[in-house]
């Protein structure tokens, strides 16, 4: 399992980056911290003519709060992320959601925005990017653009960024006092691709649920809150939410057991959520 | 780090230099932009210390330390490494005098490994994880050690070991 053979840029500045890319066209692909295009190299499953690497660019390794959004830089690290102290404070759900990205030893390689142009259905980044109502901030030669998590996967490993465009950096909203947040998933191992992965929020009078590993992309459901509390109907509604989201049988469970854990994990991780509100 | 100052492309058909800090020495070999650091590491620089195992990430077994930061050596290309300090199971005895470390001596005394394949790659993840936390739970280090593939072990004498150099009493892992 070796790469097939491909040039190597390694741009000084990002402006480099994107004029290489610009000019390699669909041959070239950018590898930041390479936990996702590495395995697809080394199985040759992607085959790039140029490599363009933005591991060590200064440029993309912001990790800031800007006008009530953390902004997350291309070349930061999952493991960076997760250290940041506030994490908990400013984005709750990924504070909770991050542990469950790979193991520790592919946290400190991989990147957040890597995970998000990768778009697997079950990533956990792109699940919190869409419950929270983030944004993808997309870059190429001429203009930046930002796209709405919501409107930017398209199915998986699909996504609205063009071929000479990179995500030069994800913005999560930070979290509104009195909002709650919970996460969980089920894998087969710890670590391990989600079968399916449940990101909840409650804020104001509504309760939400966003749910990976099912759908072809990260999905998003509301309810108004009732009485202050869940709605009554709260499993039919999930229920609903399972078939709606049309998961099929595949090598790691059934359509059947990935409905049963959007039932179950759904309406745990809404009860964590509307319990912790600060 | 060094500083990079200006575009470098390396072609897909030549081997270029790269050099690495390898367990302190500096090192120089020569790679194709496809060659991968675990294979850099052992063909190139003779240091097969690091075991390649899966070669995708999940096995864990050519984990090394980059800059002190334990990530994979097959999800690494060998140019992405250049300049960089690169720590392998190699240097833990070097830098202890030629002696196994504690954790190494603790490892034997608590049949932490039987075939030897997959503890490399545990070693080096250690060595980072405990730096950063140095009496982590049970809990811990079990989600830890979920980044690394042991067949041999059941992981019972790999998380014995670590508790008792960590300085816990076993009594927090007696039911494992």
């Amino acid at each position: 399992m070796k790469p097939a053979s491909f040039d190597y840029l390694r741009p000084a500045t990002v402006a480099d980056a994107l004029a290489a890319l610009a000019a390699g066209g669909d041959d070239a692909r950018v590898i930041a911290g390479g936990q996702s295009l590495m395995p697809m190299l080394n199985m040759r499953l992607v085959q790039p003519r140029l490599l363009i690497d933005l591991g060590r660019l200064e440029e993309l390794r912001t990790l800031r709060v800007e006008d009530g959004w953390l902004s997350v830089g291309a070349a930061v690290t999952q493991a960076e992320v997760l250290a940041r102290r506030t994490l908990a404070q400013e984005v709750p759900l990924l504070a909770a959601a991050l542990p469950w990205v790979g193991h520790f030893q592919t946290r400190n390689r991989g990147t957040l925005c890597g995970s998000v142009a990768h778009a697997d259905p079950s990533a956990e980044t792109p699940l919190c990017l869409v419950a929270t109502g983030g944004e993808v901030v997309l870059r190429n030669l001429r203009r930046r653009r930002t796209v709405a998590a919501a409107d930017f996967f398209l199915g998986p490993l699909t996504t609205v960024k063009a071929a000479d465009e990179i995500v030069e950096c994800i913005r999560f909203p930070l979290a509104r006092p009195g909002s709650g947040h919970a996460f969980r998933e089920q894998s087969m191992r710890h670590g391990d691709f989600a079968i399916a992965a449940c990101a909840a929020t409650v804020d104001g009078e509504r309760a939400s649920l966003a749910v990976g590993g099912v759908a072809d992309r990260p999905t998003t459901r509301s309810w108004p809150l009732v009485a202050g509390g869940l709605p009554p109907d709260l499993d039919d509604a999930l229920n609903a939410f399972a078939w709606d989201l049309g998961g099929d049988d595949d090598q790691h469970a059934t359509a059947r057991y990935r409905r049963d854990l959007v039932r179950r994990i759904g309406r745990t991780v809404l009860e964590e959520a509307l319990s912790c509100r600060r | 780090m060094p500083p990079l100052t200006s575009t470098s492309a390396l072609t897909a058909e030549t081997r270029h230099a790269v050099s690495i800090v390898l367990n302190g020495t500096p090192r120089t070999g020569h790679a194709h932009p496809r060659l991968l650091l675990s294979d850099f590491l052992r063909h190139e620089l003779g240091a097969h210390g690091t075991r390649v195992g899966c070669e995708h990430g999940v096995c864990g077994a050519c984990t090394v330390r980059i800059e002190g930061v334990a990530q994979r050596a097959c999800l690494t290309l060998a140019v992405q490494a250049d300049g960089r300090r690169i720590d392998t199971v190699e240097g833990l005895a070097q830098a202890n005098g030629g002696r196994m470390t504690a954790l190494q001596e603790a490892f034997r005394r608590h049949h932490a490994l039987q075939c030897g394949f997959c503890t490399a790659g545990i070693l080096m993840s250690l060595t980072d994880y405990l730096d950063r936390n140095p009496k982590p739970t049970e809990e811990e280090l079990r989600d830890m050690l979920s980044g690394h593939l042991c067949r041999c072990t059941g992981y019972a004498g790999i998380v014995r070991a670590v508790m008792e150099v960590t300085g816990q009493t076993m009594k927090e892992v007696a039911h494992v």
